[in-house]
């Protein structure tokens, strides 16, 4: 099953003086405030965050809601904004691995995909044996979804303390610190390169397709990044 | 509200579970030293920071109501306390939320 010193060793990762359970518990509190605002009842709002757990897909659907979508524009809304989880698993997984570890672990843990996590593995990864890694993932994992779904139950509950500015301070706090993040991961060329080209082409390709954007300035970005390392390795 | 909130919350996550386990099953077989591999960790690095500075820059919900000066002088000023705190994440995060709820109490 799960070895339980590592599980805890990556549920323990998010108390480290880095850890970004601050950030990421302060943006479910603006998600729990905002859907008790659109009128989710408790058990509807904590549901949303264990189920969906990706602030920006949250996001989509309260946006949708408000403004009657239907089920299945809220389903490609949603899919569009997080498409991002796939490159992601795809760059995470391969990390993980191993011959000795059950299939059910990846399919299960994959849940787990969301910046805050992604990138806390992606920085400790290596100090973890191979075989391990599974079980630190599902441990990182576990304690920011544990966060997530805290600070939506604090945010539903404090909402009517939230004013308007406290709201705007709680929407900003995510952004800021995944762009640290990015700026300390960037520590290649390809990286920094697909930091750089992603944070340019995103909003400029927001002027053509604001549902496609994220996408298309990620796969244009991303693959010059990749292609101008290639050649400057070689 | 149109449709029921269980409905949207089930398609919601439906829609998410898809694409991280699409990304779990494909991956296998990928090699971390493998070309393929580099360059989806291209495109997962560059689709965060599209999505970071889309963001910013045409914000969802509250965030639209402070205006652009505003969004930037809080990246630029959180920024510059990464820097200063010697990369320190939690410092600058911390300040973002404390500035940006205290200049838009100032100017709006």
């Amino acid at each position: 099953m799960i070895n339980k010193k590592i599980f805890f060793k990556g549920y323990k990762s998010i108390l480290a003086h880095d850890s970004p359970a601050i950030a990421l518990g302060c943006c479910f509190i603006a998600i729990g405030a905002l859907l008790k605002n659109l009128g989710f009842n408790i058990q509807e709002s904590i549901f949303s965050t264990m189920l969906t757990y990706a602030l920006p897909g949250s996001l989509v659907m309260a946006e949708s809601l408000l403004v009657g979508a239907s089920l299945l524009n809220i389903f490609l809304a949603v899919w569009f904004v997080n498409a991002r989880l796939y490159p992601m698993a795809v760059s995470l997984f391969p990390l993980m691995m191993h011959k000795n570890q059950p299939k059910w672990k990846y399919y299960f843990s994959c849940h787990f995909i969301a910046v805050s996590a992604w990138l806390i593995m992606k920085s400790n990864y290596k100090s973890i044996p191979k075989e391990q890694r599974i079980d630190y993932w599902i441990g990182i994992g576990s304690a920011t979804w544990s966060v997530a779904v805290l600070g939506t139950f604090l945010g539903f509950y404090f909402s009517e303390f939230l004013n308007k500015e406290i709201m705007m301070g709680l929407a900003i706090l995510n952004p800021i610190y995944f762009l640290c993040m990015m700026v300390g991961a960037s520590k290649t060329i390809q990286i920094t390169l697909s930091v750089l080209l992603g944070a340019i082409l995103g909003p400029i390709f927001y002027f053509f397709s604001p549902e496609w954007s994220i996408l298309l300035g990620g796969v244009v970005g991303g693959t010059a990044a990749y292609l101008i390392g290639e050649i400057n390795v070689s | 509200m149109s449709v029921s909130v269980v409905y949207a919350i089930l398609v919601t996550s439906l829609a998410t579970f898809l694409s991280r386990f699409l990304g779990a099953v494909s991956s296998q077989g990928i090699k971390e030293t493998s070309k393929i591999f580099k360059w989806f960790n291209c495109l997962a690095y560059a689709t965060l920071a599209a999505l970071i500075a889309r963001t910013i820059i045409f914000p969802v919900g509250v965030l639209n109501e402070a205006g652009y000066l505003l969004r930037l002088i809080v990246v630029i000023l959180s920024l510059a306390v990464f820097f200063v705190s010697k990369r320190n994440y939690v410092y600058p995060t911390i300040f973002s939320a404390v500035c940006m709820a205290l200049l838009a109490s100032y100017f709006n």
